[in-house]
């Protein structure tokens, strides 16, 4: 009898692997694919320069007003920025009590960080830090008035320390208001169901504007006289439960897609609803939905911009709102300060994209 | 060997119209073992749901080990905690690894402490001859795997009744044998198992008794001689035709 013996594997072609193999796979594989290939390197270039030229070469980079940013060909007008940041950042907090703005973000931060990392230790020291301490710190800090701290009025706060509040608070709400809801939704009693089908559907019907202006100019008419609270605080209650109600059908994506027989199993291993939505649909259902909570924190956080309708100044408010400024009136003042409000913006959406993306290849359980 | 841990009387269930389990009586003394089979839609897995309440029934009686089947909620908890059951798609939890799985319920539903869990996790572990796997996820595992741990799963809540819903049903013929070798098992250590399943050999190896379903109803039981070499009815004799 013969015996088998398996051939031993050959490399591949090297015209088929590494970069040659590569490019000649993606870029030019047909004639449509190399003249697509040369026109995007060329548009892509070209781009480049354009930017290139108007943030750095034609740039002015310092001056103290004006009259630093009227070359005859202008690009960004920097000194615009440079002189208006503390304003971006704190709006009109009193220049001398910034540092507690700087104080919480420190904080925030340095809860946060370890937080994403999922290697760093002491998680539910650092759950506890950022729930349950900080966000007393924030605001005994922000609004002051306690300890010796001079009051602030949130009138006086602005630019990417509203946005930040606005977004951080959404964002911090609406995740457990949105799975409370969804829950809610697939509640086998009725009034439950139906309260969290009406909200969700009332809230997720009308656009977030109008969902501030009632907050800010309606609510107050239907509060007993004298009962008034912050501007700030109704917009972020708005904002929050406008948010949980998009969250909740994100939720109720992912919670649909858990088979029956999870919780059959989890039924019959004896474990109670509350254990098996805690300990086997949730983690399930949220990882599965990863990208689509990340989206709607990314809309939110976006959506703080609206506040400027209700007359709390923002990052993009405070920016438009210096553009007003006479000593800065160039032809390039504007599309510097939105070049800039816009860069800030991408910056923490990008951040947000990323680590989404991150959590769900770490996350993926399926054959590694 | 003569006290009751199952009695069913008179069992009744609709699915809103549909009367899918027809006046079913049918008592288990501790330690059998039953093989239920039937065609499909014959109502074998709405039976053996019952006995955990996974399917509420509408009338008759249900008593495990003592306990009535019925509404109040504490009685639901001890009952499933007593009954263990495997299913035909396994019904892991893909998020955890093997050993999660396993010390899940005792250590949230007895109170079991981690370390204590996670020992109980090892032991059942090793009797299905999986040790070595408890740290991958289930969906690194194989189907006879999976339905492996599916039973340890089951068996960390040292139930006094296994309840089996064609557990090789789902899987590979080679992987079919290394189940069932863990049943076979498990019911000579005298586990009360009630088995769907159309393994004829399994049946005649450990099988105190078999039950076909037909339409809701028993339509036979017997010793699985007597069973399979002289079925009494004509219906049973066409089923065991097709299956063996
Ligand atoms: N949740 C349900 N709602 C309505 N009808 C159902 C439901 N579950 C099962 N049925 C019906 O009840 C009948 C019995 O179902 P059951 O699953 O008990 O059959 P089975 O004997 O286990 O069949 P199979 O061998 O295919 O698993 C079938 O006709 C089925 O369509
Ligand atoms: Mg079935």
């Amino acid at each position: 009898m013969a015996e088998w013996t398996p051939k031993p594997a050959r490399p591949a072609p090297a015209s088929t692997v590494g970069f040659v193999g590569w490019a000649r796979r993606n870029l030019f594989a047909t004639p449509g694919d190399v003249a697509l290939t040369l026109f995007g390197s060329v548009f892509i270039i070209w781009l480049g320069g354009v930017l290139i030229d108007w943030a750095f070469i034609n740039a002015s980079f310092s001056g103290d007003d004006r009259t630093a940013c009227l070359k005859p060909v202008q690009g960004a007008c920097w000194p615009f920025i440079d002189a208006k940041l503390g304003q971006f950042i704190y709006g009109r907090y009193p220049e001398a009590e910034t540092w507690r703005v700087n104080l919480v973000f420190f904080f925030g931060l340095a809860g946060l960080v370890p937080m994403l990392v999922p290697s760093a230790p002491f998680k539910s020291a650092n759950i506890f830090f950022l729930l349950g301490f900080y966000p007393v710190f924030a605001f005994v800090m922000l609004t002051g008035g306690m300890f010796g701290l001079v009051p602030v009025e949130t009138t006086d706060w602005g630019g990417l320390l509203v946005t930040l509040v606005v977004a951080v608070t959404g964002i911090a709400a609406s995740l457990p208001l949105g799975i409370l809801l969804a829950l809610g939704r697939r509640s086998k009693l009725p009034i439950i169901r139906y309260f969290c089908l009406g909200f969700i559907e009332i809230f997720r019907g009308v656009p977030l504007i109008t969902v501030l202006f009632m907050a800010s100019v309606m609510l107050p008419l239907f509060l007993p006289d004298g009962v008034n609270f912050d501007k700030l605080m109704r917009c972020l209650i708005g904002v929050a439960l406008f948010s949980s109600a998009y969250m909740a059908e994100v939720v109720r994506g992912g919670l649909q897609a858990i088979p029956k027989g999870q919780y059959e199993a989890a039924a019959a291993l004896g474990l109670g609803y509350w254990k098996t939505t805690r300990l086997i649909i949730l983690p399930q259902a949220l990882k599965l939905v990863i990208p689509g909570i990340v989206n709607t924190f990314i809309g939110l956080f976006k959506d703080t911009t609206l506040v400027l309708i209700v007359g709390l100044f923002d990052l993009l408010g405070i920016v438009q709102f210096h553009f007003t400024d006479a000593s800065w009136a160039t032809p390039e003042t504007h599309i510097t300060g939105y070049v800039f409000a816009g860069a800030v913006f991408w910056v923490f959406c990008f951040a947000m994209s990323r680590y989404s993306i991150f959590m769900e290849n770490r996350l993926s359980t399926d054959r590694q | 060997m003569s006290e009751k841990i199952i009695r069913i009387q008179n069992l009744n269930k609709w699915f809103g119209n549909f009367h899918v389990l027809r006046d079913i009586n049918l008592d288990v003394s501790s330690g059998e073992k039953i093989v239920i089979c039937g065609p499909s839609g014959s109502g074998k897995s709405t039976l053996i749901r019952c006995m955990n309440r996974l399917e509420l029934h509408q009338e008759g009686e249900i008593m495990i080990n003592g306990m009535h089947l019925d509404g109040s909620l504490k009685n639901l908890e001890e009952i499933r905690s007593e009954v263990g059951m495997v299913f035909q798609q396994f019904n892991l939890f893909p998020h955890m690894t093997v050993l999660e799985n396993c010390a899940l319920a005792p250590m949230w539903v007895r109170r079991m402490p981690r370390e204590e869990a996670e020992a109980l996790a090892h032991k059942y572990l090793t009797r299905v001859r999986i040790p070595q796997q408890a740290n991958k996820y289930p969906g690194q595992l194989s189907g006879g795997q999976q339905q492996r741990v599916a039973i340890a799963r089951a068996l960390c809540m040292n139930p006094r009744i296994m309840l089996f819903d064609e557990p090789t049903s789902a899987l590979d013929p080679e992987m079919i044998k290394e189940v069932l070798d863990v049943m076979v098992e498990l019911a000579n250590e005298g586990m009360t198992m009630i088995c769907v399943t159309h393994e004829m050999g399994f049946a005649r190896q450990v099988a105190d008794r078999v039950i076909f379903m037909d339409e809701g109803e028993i339509v036979e039981e017997n010793v699985p001689e007597a069973f399979f070499s002289n079925p009494r009815n004509e219906r049973t004799k066409l089923f065991l035709s097709q299956v063996l």
